[in-house]
């Protein structure tokens, strides 16, 4: 049990590694493609994001990634040897971008069954035919021929034992040595060996050291140990138990700081480490600490656009300043927070206290409100994530896109710094794919058809993201046809979709009519879109965490979806309001202005609609009381108090009894119990007050609709 | 490595089946109006006294609104109105039994609580016949020191009536 636990980390360190790596992966092939060159800095990167991958996978004895990344190395190996050759840069790319589905695949498999069993076969057979016919264009250059054919011949099921068997392991690293870049130089890597002995009756002294093992692959490289056979020999316990195990290892950490982490490796009682000398260590090198410098540089927030590979001090650098943290942990942590926001309100704002004069509490008071809003902002800025991630994913989608259906499209990013918070990348995340998915395959039109409109034969998507207040804007905009209106309109009736005559309808109105459920422009039905579902599922989507959508369009120019999507969900600055004996609580920014109506501006229409006259603006008057049902004694206008709310572009006035104050407060759902019985369209969710007693926030799009 | 696996999941089931043992049987007794009813305890995490609750719109009367327990905001339920029975005035004999099942959190308004009763197998008599479309509601009928005692089905009494209002709003759209 216990050791099936200790497994669990190496797995989440495995799979995180190996999802930024091939982030990276993707990234760099998309690049290349486009330049439609393949430089040599991409060419080592993705030799070495393989080589990682391939280490990585062996040991976790995941034999069909091992066995395809493998494949991939020696592809990549051979192009990187032999500079002059010509490569069919789309059939490679092709093929590196299916092998990194395919592993991706796998992973989400292991992450969720812990196994992976679809064979890889198809795929390395491909690579390897790729490398047979790269070899053919190029027989005058049969350049280290040794490795293509012993990598070729590697049987799948020899892979993981090859590399978690020190002797080869060690013979392979140097086989690389030789291939590898000047640049990666051992000056600053020292080499020890170290001997270890496990405290005594602590059982499964293999798998003991297998953990350090794998847990020193953060700091350094693990060049060999003995017995090399630990993880699939049982009885290698015994050997370990009694003469201890024995680790060869390459590092650029001091002596010292070596000795305390394999002293702190657990059940490690005592440690034995002698220093190998320079000359000795020339046997062994290859490229440590990538693998981690690369995961860091997948979450640095300032990414470069392309990290060149061989900078081993400047990443780690990177690498000690930057720590991943389980989002789990942050969730809590904001939890935490919010609690301590309430606690805060409860403590000051406490009834007890209002009638006494207490000045020195009220100083303290202050300064501890202005503490907890510091951490606030800043634990918030820790869930913050640039949207680079999300916005490359649509690279590839575009790509594919426009191979499959013969068109050519160009996708520009702006702004894909922009940080939103964590929780909300997911949820735009599906939203974004079925618009940029729409835009290439109804929007943008076949080149011919392009160029006899007048057009440039490649069309162009615009993925843009800004800051405008609490909120985030992210515009995806096209140059392809454009929306139909009469096309949408006669689908939307044909549909039974139309609320209201197509007379009365905006050409906003009319866009928006492609939202809905059930609504598909296209007759063909393709791969890609036109299902006619999922749009209105992942707009669904972006609603529950209070963001929107709304496109324009213009015919034979193109469309415009602009999606807003709130900073943060979890605090906002709201404004409380009572209403009867209810307590409301709404977003502050969404607050116009508050005033005291006067008879005299009040108009009712013959149909019994309420608007006010507002400096020569007539605005409808919702009330309150009235849409919630509480009861009330102020019902009069003039008796209570007036906001005038604009939410997109529309400005009405919301009728309640007084207000009560400004707060900052934590937005919590409301009980799954009741979000099961009924959506209740104009509540966001519930908050604590300061006395314990819950608001209801309101959700100001929700309440237009009622 | 497989047996010691084996072994603590093992002992991890007995361990739940102790836990088990200990509350099967046992039911928590509550009236309303003249009749008791009884709820299996290993679903009941606390009882309190009755305290504010903020009404929220839009739901079916017997849904009161939310309460604060302890930071955790919670759906009151109003078992008379459940039941359909005429409301009564919360009085200091009102409690609030606060119910966990697996997924949902709740707490059930109820005229007061009794007692925590054993009950045996063979002092648990069916449920009588129901017309097809009355809710079944009572798994069965408890009887113990003279008195009989409905005992409710804890899912029914949750999880019913949403399939009841999903169907109202298919059938109004």
């Amino acid at each position: 049990m216990e050791n099936m636990l200790s497994m669990e980390p190496m797995l989440d360190i495995f799979i995180y590694e190996s999802f930024q790596n091939l982030e990276q992966l993707e990234k760099l092939i998309l690049e290349s493609e486009r330049r439609g060159v393949f430089h040599d800095e991409a060419v080592n990167e993705i030799f070495r994001i393989m080589h990682t991958i391939k280490g990585s996978s062996s040991m976790m004895l995941y034999t069909n990634i091992a066995s395809l990344s493998h494949a991939l190395e020696d592809v990549f190996q051979f192009i990187r040897e032999n500079d002059h050759i010509t490569v069919d840069n789309s059939k490679l790319s092709d093929l590196v971008l299916e092998s990194a589905d395919f592993i991706r695949t796998e992973l989400e498999k292991i992450q969720t069954t812990k196994q992976s069993d679809a064979p890889a076969d198809e795929l390395v057979a491909r690579a390897q035919d790729f490398l047979q016919e790269l070899r053919g264009e190029s027989p005058e250059k049969p350049a280290k021929e040794f490795v293509g054919t012993e990598s070729v011949a590697v049987p799948v099921e020899e892979v993981p034992q090859s590399a978690s068997s020190g002797q080869t392991g060690v013979e392979e690293q140097q086989e690389i040595t030789e291939l590898d870049e000047p640049e990666s130089s051992d000056a600053q890597f020292s080499l020890y060996e170290g001997h270890l002995f496990f405290e005594e009756n602590c059982e499964m002294e293999n798998i003991r050291a297998f953990y350090v093992v794998n847990n020193f692959t953060k700091i350094g490289e693990v060049v060999s140990y003995y017995p090399p056979d630990i993880t699939e020999n049982s009885q290698t316990a015994d050997i370990v138990r009694k003469s201890g195990f024995t680790l060869t290892m390459k590092t650029a950490r001091s002596y010292d700081l070596l000795l305390e982490f394999l002293q702190n490796s657990p059940y490690v009682e005592r440690v034995e480490l002698t220093e190998i000398l320079p000359e000795a260590a020339e046997l062994s090198a290859e490229e440590p600490e990538k693998p981690e410098a690369i995961a860091q540089s997948g979450v640095a927030p300032a990414e470069q656009a392309a990290p060149s590979a061989n900078e081993p001090t400047e990443m780690r650098i990177v690498h000690q300043s930057m720590i991943s943290v389980d989002v789990k942990k942050l969730d809590m942590l904001m939890d935490m927070v919010g609690e301590l926001v309430i606690a805060e309100a409860m403590v000051t704002q406490n009834p007890e206290l209002a009638t006494l004069k207490l000045n020195n509490f009220y100083k303290a008071s202050r300064q501890l409100r202005k503490i907890t809003g510091e951490i606030q902002d800043m634990v918030m800025t820790i869930r913050m994530v640039p949207l680079a991630p999300t916005f490359r994913k649509m690279n590839r989608v575009v790509r594919d896109m426009s191979h499959k259906l013969n068109k050519e499209v160009d996708l520009i990013l702006i702004g894909e710094n922009t940080e939103v918070d964590k929780n909300i990348i997911e949820h735009i995340s599906d939203p974004l794919m079925h618009i940029v998915r729409n835009s290439v395959d109804h929007g943008i039109e076949m080149p011919d058809e392009r160029e006899a409109m007048g057009k440039p034969r490649k069309g162009t998507v615009v993925l843009e993201a800004k800051n405008a207040g609490g909120d985030v804007i992210v515009t995806i905009r096209d140059d392809g046809r454009g929306l139909d209106k009469e096309r949408i309109l006669d689908k939307a009736a044909s549909r039974g979709l139309l609320t209201k005559s197509p007379e009365d309808m905006t050409d906003k109105e009319i866009f928006n009519l492609i939202f809905l459920p059930g609504f598909s422009t296209n007759e063909t039905i393709t791969e890609y879109s036109g299902r006619g579902v999922g749009m209105d599922v992942a707009i669904r989507n972006l609603e529950e965490v209070g963001g929107s959508v709304t496109v324009d369009s213009t015919e034979g120019r193109g469309m415009v979806t602009t999606l807003k999507i709130p900073l943060t969900l979890a605090i906002i600055d709201g404004m409380n309001i009572r209403v009867g004996e209810a307590r409301y609580t709404l977003p502050t920014t969404s607050i116009k202005e508050t005033f005291r109506a006067k008879k005299q501006d009040l108009i009712r229409d013959p149909e019994g609609m309420e608007m006010i006259m507002l400096r020569g603006q007539c605005y409808p008057i919702v009330r309150l009381h009235q849409i919630f049902n509480v009861k009330t004694d102020i019902t009069d206008f003039t008796q209570g108090i007036m906001l005038v709310i604009e939410y997109e572009g529309k400005t009405w006035c919301l009728f309640a009894d007084e207000l009560i104050g400004q707060y900052q407060v934590v937005v919590k759902a409301l009980p799954d119990y009741m979000k099961n019985i009924r959506r209740v369209e104009g509540l966001a969710g519930c908050t604590l007050l300061g006395d314990g007693s819950i608001s209801l926030i309101l959700n100001i799009s929700g309440l237009l609709n009622l | 490595m497989p047996e010691l696996v084996a072994a603590s999941s093992e002992e991890r089931a007995a361990m739940l089946e102790t836990e088990e043992d200990t509350l099967k049987g046992k039911y928590l007794i509550f009236s309303m109006d003249q009749e008791l009813y009884g709820m299996e305890i290993r679903y009941i995490t606390e009882i309190i006294g009755i305290q504010p609750i903020t009404a929220v719109p839009e739901m079916p009367d017997y849904v009161r609104g939310i309460t604060n327990l302890r930071g955790k905001i919670i759906p009151v339920m109003d078992a008379r109105l459940r039941f359909k029975k005429e409301q009564r005035e919360y009085d200091g004999r009102t409690c609030i039994i606060v119910i966990d099942t697996t997924d949902i959190c709740i707490g059930l308004i109820v005229d007061s609580v009794s007692e925590v009763v054993k009950l045996n197998d063979e002092d648990i008599a069916p449920p009588p016949e129901v017309k097809k479309s009355g809710k079944k509601y009572i798994t069965g009928v408890g009887k113990s020191g003279g008195s009989v005692k409905l005992l409710l089905d804890c899912h029914k009494l949750l999880e019913d009536d949403e399939v009841e209002v999903l169907s109202q709003i298919t059938a109004e759209t």
